[in-house]
């Protein structure tokens, strides 16, 4: 039940409780008492516009930047991890399995000034063993979401 | 809203399929009776969901479609003369089908208040000496009701006792709201008597490659083989091979597009009640049947004034029999924004011959 209401308000946000009660065949009030309860819990993080800045005219440049680390005794990779994201150009980042340890995505108005990140806060911190850096090229789906145009009805006009 | 199909596009991992196919070479006839892994792979589906044992050899074809599915099996088994029992409002296709095969189609009028089911009462009353068939479609075009396995069960029991057989168009099957698919062939003692036909075209967003099945017992399917043979030698083989892959690792992407029909379903029936055109609850299939009764109009008059004047699109109920007079299909496979644009014109527009 929970889900489906997440589920529904992950698709779209501005949906009202009562439109949300609508869809998933709930009354208004659980609906309300899911949404506020899933808000207190942090289950539901945030609600936010998904824009296509590309589309809007905005050139900053976006970076995935491959970082390898030493982990720390007792704290693993937590407490590196933390010093990153609060860096305010790390919008994403990850722990993951494979060939390096963080996975960051960075956002910047130039290339310079990515670079000047990595090279002078990212790559220098203690337990940073090495990094690679890749500029995004072209964004084409993005969170389920497919960018490029393409969407268009094509289904025909047909007797039946 | 007119048009009856999902507006999902296949999923991608069954388009791929056929795509790697293709660049393999896999560009010729398939057998008459369609490729036995498809063959296969659809009696274990038949028996992992319906529990229903089928002879991937002699008790199964595949078809172009639902639609030379039912063609097939009218021509398969009907006399000149002979009479086939449908439920009116239904397919258009079901009447025809049966005219074609120069058969008498005998519509038995279903009403809103019994949810749109066939009453086997009412199905009882229309058996003659002529009657070889009863056609069923649940979840049906164009009301959206679905037959529960109870309710089956009576029609079975006519069946029976009168020897009819039953052809059960279950093209909506998987199509289901809050309740468990139903499968004609399940009941006791009619997996014999019943040519089950199905497809892949609405739960899986395939009506493009034409891809349906029938399944009955093998002297059935022997005739229906044979006219297949003659007319459409065999059914598209890209399309077979996304089949296959719809049946292997489909079921979750088509569970998804079911989840949002629901949605739809939820929101359009609301709608429609709300602006004043009583619905019932369609359990089934993406259609809304709603009476228009209220505004005074004919069905006819309705679609075709909203068609106009608000540029939406419904289809109205007596194409699909007399019963339909007084109600529009209105089919929710679009776009949520869409059926709440669709909605604010309809309220405008009832709104506005209400109060002439």
């Amino acid at each position: 039940m929970m889900r489906k209401v997440y589920e529904i308000l992950e698709n779209d946000a501005r949906l009202t409780p009562k439109q949300v009660a609508t869809m998933a065949g709930l009354p208004e009030a659980k609906v309300k008492k899911v949404i506020a309860e899933a808000e207190k819990e942090k289950v539901i993080v945030k609600y936010k516009t998904m824009i296509n800045w590309e589309k809007a005219g905005d050139d900053r440049v976006w970076a995935m930047i491959e970082v390898k680390m030493q982990p720390q005794k007792d704290v693993g990779f937590d407490s590196l991890a933390q010093r990153i994201y609060r860096f305010p150009q790390v919008r994403t980042l990850y722990l993951v399995s494979g060939m390096y340890d963080l996975s960051v995505f960075v956002v910047g108005k130039t290339v310079q000034e990515v670079g000047l990140f990595v090279s002078q806060k990212l790559a220098p911190l203690d337990g940073v063993q090495g990094t690679v850096t890749h500029f995004l090229l072209k964004r084409y789906k993005e969170d389920g979401e497919v960018l490029s145009p393409g969407g268009e009805d094509k289904r025909q006009p047909l007797s039946i | 809203m007119g048009v009856g199909e999902p507006d999902f596009s296949t999923p991608w991992n069954i388009t791929e399929a056929a795509i790697r196919s293709l660049e393999q070479g896999f560009t010729m006839y398939t057998s008459n009776a369609g490729m036995p892994e498809l063959r296969q792979e659809l009696a274990a589906y038949l028996k992992r969901t319906y529990g229903l044992e089928y002879d991937p050899n002699t008790e199964l074809l595949i078809t172009n479609g639902v639609s030379e599915g039912l063609d097939l099996a009218v021509r398969a088994i009907l006399d000149p003369g002979d009479e086939v029992i449908m439920p009116d409002p239904g397919y258009v296709a079901y009447p025809a089908a049966v005219l074609l095969a120069d058969g008498v189609p005998v519509q038995v009028p279903t009403h809103c208040e019994n949810g749109f089911r066939l009453s086997a009462n009412d199905v009882r009353d229309a058996v003659t000496s002529r009657t070889k068939a009863i056609l069923i479609g649940y979840p049906a075009n164009p009301t959206g009701a679905v037959m529960e396995m109870d309710k089956l069960a009576e029609i079975a029991d006519v069946a029976e006792k009168r020897r009819l057989l039953v052809i059960s168009d279950e093209i909506y099957s998987l199509l289901v709201y809050d309740m468990q698919p139903a499968c004609f062939a399940c009941l006791p003692g009619m997996k014999d008597h019943t040519i089950l036909l199905g497809g892949f075209s609405k739960a899986f967003a395939m009506t493009g490659w034409r891809i349906g099945y029938a399944a009955a017992r093998r002297e059935i399917i022997a005739g229906m083989t044979k006219i297949h043979q003659y007319t459409a030698l065999s059914s598209p083989t890209m399309g077979q091979v996304a089949a296959i892959e719809a049946l292997r690792s489909g079921e979750a992407e088509a569970q998804k597009m079911i989840d949002e029909y629901d949605r739809r379903r939820r929101v359009i029936v609301k709608g429609l009640n709300d602006i004043g055109l009583s619905c019932f609850e369609p359990k089934g299939a993406f259609y809304a049947f709603p009476s228009i009764k209220s505004t005074g109009m004919t069905s006819e008059e309705f679609a075709e004034n909203l068609l106009m004047e608000e540029k939406v699109a419904v289809v109205h109920g007596n194409a699909f029999g007399p019963s339909g007079e007084g109600h529009v299909r209105c089919c929710y496979a679009t776009s949520m924004p869409n059926i709440e644009e669709a909605l604010t014109r309809m309220a405008r527009f009832v709104q506005r011959h209400r109060s002439v």
